[in-house]
């Protein structure tokens, strides 16, 4: 077969720096457009890994978003603009892929990644390329593509650091490599390593790292150079730092063979001792009757700088070292962002000092604004 | 003297310190002497029982000490340790 019939005129002239080079070819870009990738998230890593597959002519797309664009997205991911707020992430981003390569296919899959759909999703791809932001979803990625035999291309970030690696890549005539759970066998405890809506993450860095994410999943389509397969790449951006360490298979990893329960195995599904709530509407209501409260905000000092409404600002980690300074007489409302600092918070002080007037304001300061003062900042 | 290179969302509890030069003979000996000299990194790095925690890899030179002698690596003059904990962002 004429290997250039493939291939438009058009598509030609779009791929020739590809095409000249001599050990990528015809046969790569070939290799390129016969290629089905899943990219899971189209956030941070998900934009640029979208972007450059789409622009280098990898023939099908599929994207896996639950999500809709919101503000606090445009600072990192770039598949986005303002007119794109409120809408599906998929639509948004389809459209975007579209308008930068018409000569590919984009399969859209608006629902969140689940033990229960992800192996027929990820069936009908080559490889997955994973820019999820939890645990539970890492390891969900990764057994499904050990299950089916499918390369794990992985990146993940945190404020200033970034990983990237290939997991269970079998070269041609190769034996298949480690996947993730031989890099890390168990997930962290819930609470010890905060996610990036919690902690934060520079704006490039997904940029960075994406790229390299895709720069993998090109070499593992095309079969060109060596991949990060038994290597885990990471950066660190404040002191412009690179290292690549090693990742051995482990015989004692055990095999997975089914999916199972990921928010459990990440220990999300632990049950927590309720706290006394009280909503927005309840706490309006409180400071124009003016009842007598407290109002105690458990959040970051940065955070409070951004928005604040006049609670007493003491930060979740130094609560128990400040108990005297929450009032033991009147009623006491906790908040944090979302309510969840907050709560952890009431359980601290109800624990250790016995208290028993402490209310968790539901949905913390952001259904507070929603609700009572619309007019006030978000994040 | 072995260099402990600290990852960033440690550094909080180094007082930002980026890495640590420690003369320690093994890894145990190491993780020791930076859990002493920044207390409050140990529940990061330990779990109750004073075991590396599973999310949290050490490296020496680009070798897992999981692949070595675990605690009982040794570690030698310029041998650089790094810790790299497990993460997960990307949206």
């Amino acid at each position: 077969m004429n290997q250039q019939s493939i291939f438009s005129k058009e598509e030609l002239a779009r791929y020739n720096r590809h095409i000249i080079i001599p050990e990528f070819g015809m046969e790569g870009q070939q290799k390129l457009k016969q290629a089905k990738v899943l990219v899971i998230g189209s956030g941070g890593l998900g934009s640029p890994v979208l972007l450059y597959l789409a622009a280098a002519g990898v023939g099908t797309l599929g994207i896996v978003d639950f999500d809709r664009v919101d503000d606090s997205n445009l600072q990192r991911q770039v598949l986005f603009g303002v007119n794109e707020i409120g809408q599906p992430k998929v639509v948004a981003a389809k459209q975007r892929l579209e308008a930068l390569n018409p000569f590919i296919k984009i399969n859209i899959h608006e629902v969140q990644l689940t033990s229960a759909n992800a192996l027929d999703l990820f069936r009908n791809y080559d490889v997955i390329a994973d820019g999820t932001d939890n645990f539970p979803t890492r390891y969900l990625v990764n057994d499904a593509s050990v299950i089916l035999g499918k390369p794990n291309v992985y990146a993940s970030i945190f404020q200033f650091d970034g990983q990237v690696s290939v997991f269970n890549y079998t070269p041609p005539g190769g034996e298949r490599g480690p996947n993730y759970r031989e890099l890390y066998p168990t997930p962290p405890p819930p609470g010890l390593v905060p996610s990036c809506a919690e902690g934060g993450v520079l704006g490039v860095l997904p940029g960075i790292i994406g790229s390299m994410q895709a720069l993998e999943v090109i070499k593992v389509i095309t079969g060109i150079g060596e991949t990060l397969s038994g290597r885990l790449y990471t950066f660190d951006a404040l002191r412009f730092t690179s290292r690549v360490f090693k990742i051995r298979k482990n015989p004692a990893t055990p095999a997975i063979t089914t999916l199972t329960d990921y928010e459990q195995f990440c220990g999300l599904k632990t049950p927590e001792q309720p706290v006394r709530e009280i909503t927005a509407a309840e706490l309006y209501q409180w400071q124009v009757s003016g009842e007598k409260f407290q109002l105690i905000d458990v959040r970051e000092p940065h955070e409070y700088e951004i928005v604040n409404i006049g609670g007493k600002l003491i930060p979740l980690a130094s609560v128990a070292e400040r108990a005297g300074e929450i009032d033991q007489d009147i009623k006491v409302v906790v908040h944090c962002k979302m309510g969840g600092r907050s709560a952890k918070a009431i359980r601290e002080l109800e624990t250790i000092f016995g208290r028993n007037n402490l209310y968790n304001l539901k949905g913390g300061i952001l259904a507070y604004i929603k609700e009572v003062e619309p007019a006030l900042p978000t994040y | 003297m072995a260099t402990i290179l600290i990852p960033t969302p440690l550094r909080k509890f180094t007082g930002n310190a980026a890495q640590l030069n420690v003369d320690a003979a093994n890894i145990g000996d190491a993780v020791k002497a930076v859990t002493e000299k920044y207390p409050d990194v140990k529940k990061h790095l330990l779990d109750e029982n004073g075991q590396i925690r599973s999310f949290i890899n050490i490296f020496v030179g680009e070798d897992d000490i999981r692949d070595l002698q675990q605690e009982q690596t040794s570690l030698h003059a310029y041998t650089e340790v790094s810790i790299i904990p497990a993460i997960a962002g990307g949206i």
